[in-house]
């Protein structure tokens, strides 16, 4: 078997498994978690053999892994779809099938797995716990099985789109996606904050994506393909796109259609201003959160626009000007992970805070891409998935063993809550020691971490482009990074416990542990692969991979960026001061913040998110349902097209009446009574020879056969 | 030798007294005896118009038996329903049975 049909094999044992568990194996929790890490270890070994065979090939950038077939006739054109493993796909793939099988994996711990049934659990809310032996104990989630089925079908999205070969299919995986992330944040449906947070990611995206489609449509019509390899890497066609002005705003095809996808990623991606639905998004559970936003679905945003970069950056040239794509992205990104950063400096919710940093880092990605720092975003986007799928995960496991001392103690406070926590370091040491690292490498903990290796890339990038703007602004969310990751891990594990519940937190199951444990090693190893060799000291050791690797995607190899003292320092600087300060400022925390007293309404303004759930309920929300509520309804349906039909029905009915007076009661059924009257009268009067008198019969019969004789014999006689 | 139409015209008076006994009589026994008789007539008939006119072919004699077959049948599904009407009404008039009337 050829690596080609195994990459087409990747992304379908998780639906196997989708279609298996909720047609058969349902109603056995065991069966059910079988066929799904099973199928999602199977993916991932497809996955391995084929990165394996990836990083083994020469120059695949030129001469990727690919494979197509004819699946659609339009026209004299046949619409072909197909795989395609380069080398962005290959690290992506790495990465996705490594967290994916993860995320799986502690599923079955953090859905309980082996606890007993509650006995007030019911389907659609989170379990409540059960007793056993008079203690209070977690019990097993209600729908566990359909849990499986569920991120089954979303594995199978995430590979679908990392593995296809043209901007159709990545849409269907993306789409799929977009509908299993509805169905998993509103995964305890009953709950109406979980119901409202499903309708919202889901309407969210959707705007993005209705502009992605725009987008797709119009690359098809200008170029006739939706093929990566035939748009990508032709000059022609990119010089062609380039040139040809869209007669919007002045741009040219290239630039309309790369920000028409572009939109795509914003909605996907959470960035600013479609930013809202992703930590209303913290409502599902804890691996949904880590599905969506560290493996799959917010990775899926910026992989499209790393794919994409050939179109969006056509006709840049390495430090030039950049385009307006760009410059777009360069400014939406920067901005929102500043943005997104200062948010969570003021979150209490721990699964909150980690979704607005994911924002931020996504922005910084973008931010990257917007400056033409190609390979430094895609490493940004691998390191960043293995370090945020982690701290997702030992968040998950926090609240874990927080809902355990809650079960306990009995207490009535929210397992989410920061202040609720702390001294959770020698209850849950092994999340504890994983969430540390995670949160090291998110901060950029100099030499060691992988997000320290990554962020540097991209400041390094934009300093050496002489990005001022961009430089300054992710260098400043980076200090808010460091900080508020060392809020988050002050409040948490560091200090006194500040509640019962946590005195009595509890490690987690070894199945929720371990993928800690694994996502913690590639949390620190992955940025090993992209040391730039100009380093001082350690550069060089290990040979920069990544760099040539990814940098082989593009048709023109980027550089590497030459080595400058001054970015490093600051990303020393930044990395350790945020640290620094955030343990400083946080270390003797008690239930309140302390930073809500010096910053007074400005924290109440972060708290409440800049104000933009109220903004857009107002600017948005009301307009619609008023415009719902008073044109649609009550004028356009119940006047105009109730009225039509009102009329229509009253001619009907006047008709009818004048086909009932004047034809069907006088004539059809004049007739009717006209027969049977006569039947009847027919009827009546001969009824009188019917006597029941047998001998009287007789004697009819006989006197008519005499008469009849006569009457024959008087005619023959004549 | 007898003429044919002696035999025809006994026949004839043997038909008519079984009708007058079955339009006159009452009592539903003597209305079957009265069949009886006009079968017989018709039989009486058959035999003669054989003997005088086909004395080669049987199928007059043929058709005698038959009709004694018949009229055996008949008189057995006959006196039975007379007997069930007996048993539910307690009388044999034939006038007196006008269940069928209108």
């Amino acid at each position: 078997m050829t690596i080609a049909t195994l990459t087409w094999l990747i992304p379908l044992p998780p639906l196997l498994a989708f279609f298996l568990i909720l047609l058969f194996t349902r109603r056995n929790n065991a069966i059910s978690h079988i066929v799904g890490v099973g199928t999602a270890a199977l993916s991932w070994l497809l996955g391995m053999i084929v990165f394996i065979a990836a990083i083994g090939a020469e120059h695949l950038g030129e001469n990727p892994i690919t494979s197509s077939v004819g699946w659609l006739a339009l026209g004299d054109k046949i619409f072909s779809i197909g795989v395609l493993i380069d080398p962005l796909s290959a690290v992506t793939l790495f990465f996705v099938a490594w967290t994916v099988l993860m995320i799986f994996i502690y599923s079955i711990g953090y859905h309980n797995f082996g606890q007993p049934k509650g006995a007030h659990d019911v389907p659609g809310l989170p379990p409540e716990g059960a007793e056993e032996h008079g203690h209070r104990v977690p019990s097993v989630e209600p729908m566990y099985a359909r849990f499986f089925a569920f991120i089954g079908l979303f594995a199978f999205g995430m590979y679908t789109l990392v593995v296809s070969d043209n901007l159709l299919t990545l849409f269907v995986g993306w789409e799929i996606m977009g509908l299993c992330s509805y169905l998993l944040i509103g995964f305890w449906y009953a709950k109406p904050s979980a119901k409202a947070a499903a309708i919202k990611a889901f309407m969210t995206t959707r705007v993005g994506d209705v502009f992605m489609l725009l987008g797709i449509v119009a690359l098809y019509s200008a170029t006739g393909t939706l093929s990566f390899r035939e748009i990508l890497y032709s000059h022609e066609v990119l010089e062609t796109l380039a040139n040809t002005p869209a007669g919007v705003w002045g741009l040219s095809a290239a630039g309309l259609i790369g920000l028409l996808l572009f939109i795509g990623t914003v909605g996907k991606s959470a960035q600013w201003p479609l930013h809202v639905w992703l930590p209303d998004a913290m409502e599902g559970p804890t691996p949904v959160s880590a599905m969506i936003h560290a493996a799959t679905m917010v990775s899926a945003g910026v992989y499209m626009v790393l794919r994409m970069f050939p179109l969006l950056s056509a006709g840049w040239v390495e430090g030039g000007d950049l385009t307006t794509t760009m410059t777009v992205m360069a400014f939406i990104g920067a901005f929102t992970a500043l943005f997104a950063a200062t948010i969570a400096l003021a979150q209490k919710d721990i699964k909150r805070v980690l979704a607005y940093s994911t924002i931020s880092q996504l922005g910084y990605m973008i931010a990257a891409l917007g400056i033409g720092a190609y390979v430094a975003a895609a490493f940004h986007l691998v390191t960043h998935a293995f370090f945020k799928a982690l701290l997702f995960l030992g968040s998950g496991s926090v609240i874990h063993g927080m809902e355990h001392g809650v079960l306990h103690t009995g207490e009535h406070i929210d397992a989410q809550d920061m202040f609720n926590m702390g001294g959770l370091k020698s209850k849950m040491p092994i999340t504890f020691w994983t969430f540390l690292i995670g949160g090291f490498a998110l901060s950029g903990f100099p030499l060691i971490t992988a997000g320290f290796w990554s962020k540097d890339e991209i400041l390094a990038d934009a300093f050496a482009n002489g990005r001022w703007i961009v430089f300054g602004v992710l260098a400043l969310a980076a200090v808010l990074t460091a900080f508020y990751t060392m809020r988050q891990i002050t409040l948490t594990f560091l200090g006194t416990p500040r509640t019962k519940a946590a005195e009595h937190a509890s490690e987690s199951v070894r199945t929720m542990t371990l993928p800690l444990i694994v996502l913690a090693v590639f949390a620190i190893g992955a940025g090993w692969v992209g040391i730039p060799e100009s380093f001082p000291g350690i550069g060089g050791v290990l040979p920069s991979w990544f760099h040539d690797f990814v940098g082989g995607t593009l048709l023109e190899h980027p550089p590497a960026a030459v080595f400058n003292a001054t970015p490093l320092l600051v990303s020393f600087a930044v990395a350790l001061g945020g640290l620094g300060l955030g343990w400083l400022a946080y270390r003797r925390s008690g239930q309140t913040d302390p930073l809500r007293q010096p910053l007074g309404p400005i924290y109440t303004l972060l708290e409440r998110k800049y104000y933009f759930d109220e903004l857009y309920d107002w600017l948005f929300v009301r307009p619609v349902k008023w415009f719902a509520e008073q044109f649609t309804y009550l004028f356009l349906d119940r006047q105009v097209i109730d009225g039509i039909l009102h009329r229509i029905a009253r001619a009907a009915f006047s008709l009818g009446r004048i086909f009932r007076t004047y034809f069907d009661a006088p004539v059809v059924n004049g007739f009717g009574d006209f027969t049977a009257s006569v039947t009847q009268s027919f009827g009546r009067a001969l009824r009188k020879i019917q006597t029941g008198q047998v001998q009287q019969y007789l004697l009819f019969v006989a006197l008519l056969a005499f008469g009849g004789l006569f009457y024959y014999l008087l005619t023959i006689l004549q | 030798m007898i003429p044919l139409s002696w035999y025809l015209v006994l026949a004839a008076a043997l038909f008519s007294l079984g009708l007058y006994g079955v339009l006159a009589r009452k009592n539903a026994i003597a209305i079957l005896m009265g069949v009886e008789l006009m079968l017989n007539a018709v039989n009486v008939n058959l035999v003669a118009f054989w003997r005088y006119l086909t004395p080669d072919s049987v199928s007059g004699q043929a058709f005698a038996v038959m009709v004694f077959a018949v009229a055996a049948a008949e008189v057995a599904v006959g006196l039975a329903l007379v007997i069930s009407i007996y048993r539910r009404r307690k009388t044999v008039a034939a006038d007196e049975i006008n269940l069928m009337k209108w």
